[in-house]
């Protein structure tokens, strides 16, 4: 790890401004640290062209003194993202070849601010996992061990690539997307910061799309300031997305230093899962403890329906999946298994294109909305979800944000849960609810695990005030102060 | 709500993805744990609640119906798995 690839987001936006590196120089560091972590898999595809050419347009304005928000800063880019002419496949082998003639609505926003594209990252297929195990190119190792272990871990999912890609020093920030938990839980296992923000907040154009309903793009980074500055540029109202939300974008970086003495912070008592591990209700009660400290107010609050949000979820998500993934046909683009008859073509292509996972999703998502089910299973759902809403709604008439744990666990070892779909779905137990309600919600690092591994506490704020979770999810990481670098293991 | 084979090969059709025989148990198995656990939704009084259709509280955007783009056919054509002029080629479905 070079100290270039060691500086966070504003440390080396100032930097460039300052003339003390160029970005060609940045971007070179990052493209060797890539080099050398591939034993990782966190990138699908590099483009070092392309970013080496962004990297002397960003010099030349910086030597004009024109220089934008993020310019020549390198970023990774989930590769369900579309970016025009470059591999965009969402990990899934029924995108095989696919080079999308369009640009996202979030990656045109990080270029238009003068961010540098390094390649795209890898995730679970159609982000349908949590723990990056689901990808058509196999899973991410996270750069975290525990101590004295040989064995490989997840960096979670969907976003497995994003998140290990910012915690190995592999790209400045990343961008990701949440459609349960796929930003919050990898950055919670990886000691990076992820932030979901509200539904609408972030374009969803360019998305390849999972659950249309939940789906929300957002950043992964090393620091809470990093993630306001990514954030502020990747968000915005757009045209080309009917439910993106017309209402003004603050400065979040600007946001940080308003200070969090008077905010009221929510303990939700349904969070408190049994068998909820010792080192998890620890961390929680010490993330408390330090915004009390700082002059928050620590209120006991109740979230009655959490404990239906994940079945919910398991409704709601499948059938949305399985009518956004019916465009994967064969014809238009991505893979196609020849036959002789267009119902056999459909089939053999669908089978053949999609994983595991995908399929089981598919066929849920069919089953709930298919003749004489739809009112028990998708509208049941729905109604569950206005509850869980409604409850969020009673809660935040009495305070500001709320304070919950991530993740149910530490990151576990790749290989331990991949045979039981079910206990494989209860690692989004924490973060689920929050996007059955379409609220912000950021995972920060917090703590470690007994064994070594990070740990992360989550913040949920009201609709479009991610500026307050931005706030507090500082205040736990200056008062946390940890070191957040794992050992170079993987470097070749 | 247990599936069995036959349900999975239906909602397999229905979906367009081709289950191998030897595929068909582990499949019903794997979607009737996940449908059991789905089941205590069952538990929550629903009455009078209406369904959620969107997390915003906002109006439908609308937009002048104009054509704002277009002349892109060799864009839309270019991931195709197999095309003929400015055509998609799909197997014969009309005898």
């Amino acid at each position: 790890m070079s100290d270039l690839t060691n500086l966070t987001l504003a440390q080396a936006r100032d930097g460039l401004r300052k003339k003390e590196f160029s970005a060609k120089e940045l971007t070179e560091a990052h493209l060797k640290a890539m080099e050398q972590a591939r034993a990782l898999n966190a990138y699908v595809a590099e483009t070092p062209e392309k970013a080496l050419a962004m990297a002397e347009e960003s010099d030349a304005r910086l030597a004009r003194g024109e220089a934008r928000p993020l310019e020549g800063i390198p970023v990774g880019v989930k590769d369900l993202f579309a970016t025009k002419g470059v591999h965009t496949q969402a990990c899934s082998n029924i995108l095989k070849d696919f080079r999308p003639p369009y640009e996202s609505t979030v990656t045109a926003n990080l270029w238009r601010d003068g961010a540098v594209m390094l390649g795209k990252l890898n995730m679970d297929e159609f982000a349908m996992g949590s723990s990056n195990e689901t990808s058509c190119y196999g899973p991410v190792k996270n750069p975290w061990k525990p101590q004295g272990s040989d064995e490989d871990y997840t960096p979670g999912g969907s976003s497995g690539g994003s998140a290990a890609a910012v915690a190995a020093r592999l790209c400045l920030a990343a961008t990701a997307s949440d459609t349960g938990g796929s930003i919050r839980q990898p950055a919670a296992f990886t000691g990076t910061v992820g932030i979901k923000p509200t539904y609408g907040r972030c374009s969803r154009w360019g998305m390849v799309a999972f659950a249309s309903s939940l789906d929300q793009a957002g950043p992964i980074t090393r620091t809470v300031r990093d993630a306001a500055i990514m954030l502020t540029s990747m968000s915005g109202h757009d045209e080309k997305d009917t439910t993106s939300a017309n209402v003004e974008v603050p400065d979040f970086e600007a946001v940080l230093d308003g200070g969090i003495k008077g905010l009221k912070v929510g303990i939700p008592a349904e969070y408190r899962v049994d068998g909820m591990p010792e080192e998890i209700s620890r961390l929680w009660e010490q993330g408390a403890a330090w915004l009390q400290e700082q002059g928050a107010e620590i209120v006991e609050v109740s979230l009655p329906h959490t404990k239906y949000a994940l079945p919910a979820y398991y409704i709601v998500a499948p059938a949305e999946a399985s009518s956004n993934l019916a465009r994967y046909d064969g014809v238009r683009y991505g893979l196609r298994v020849e036959a002789d008859d267009l119902t056999d073509m459909y089939e053999l292509t669908r089978a053949e294109g999609f994983g595991a996972e995908v399929k089981r999703r598919v066929l849920i998502g069919t089953y709930v909305l298919s003749a004489g089910y739809y009112d028990a299973y998708y509208l049941k759902a729905q109604k569950v979800r206005t509850l869980i809403k409604r409850d969020f709604e009673e809660a935040f008439t009495q305070v500001d944000a709320l304070l919950t744990p991530a993740t149910p666990s530490a990151a576990f070892a790749l290989g331990s849960m991949s045979d039981d779909p079910l206990q494989m779905y209860l690692n989004d137990i924490f973060t689920v609810t929050v996007n059955m309600a379409g609220l912000p919600g950021i995972s920060v690092p917090a703590g470690f695990s007994e064994q070594g591994m990070p740990l992360g506490l989550q913040l949920i704020g009201k609709p479009f005030d991610e500026g307050t979770i931005l706030k507090l999810a500082q205040g736990i990481e200056q008062a946390a102060a940890l070191d957040l670098t794992p050992q170079p293991w993987w470097q070749a | 709500m247990s599936v069995d084979k036959d349900t999975v090969q239906r909602i397999a059709r229905l979906a367009r993805i081709r289950v191998q025989e030897e595929e068909l148990q582990p499949l019903a198995n794997e979607l009737s744990s996940i449908l059991e656990w789905i089941e205590q939704l069952g538990e929550v009084n629903t009455e009078g609640v209406e369904p959620m259709t969107s997390v915003e509280d906002m109006p439908m955007k609308k937009r002048p119906d104009e054509v704002v783009d277009g002349n892109r056919v060799e864009d839309i054509l270019a991931n195709a798995p197999r095309r003929e002029g400015n055509f998609f080629v799909v197997p014969k479905v009309v005898e």
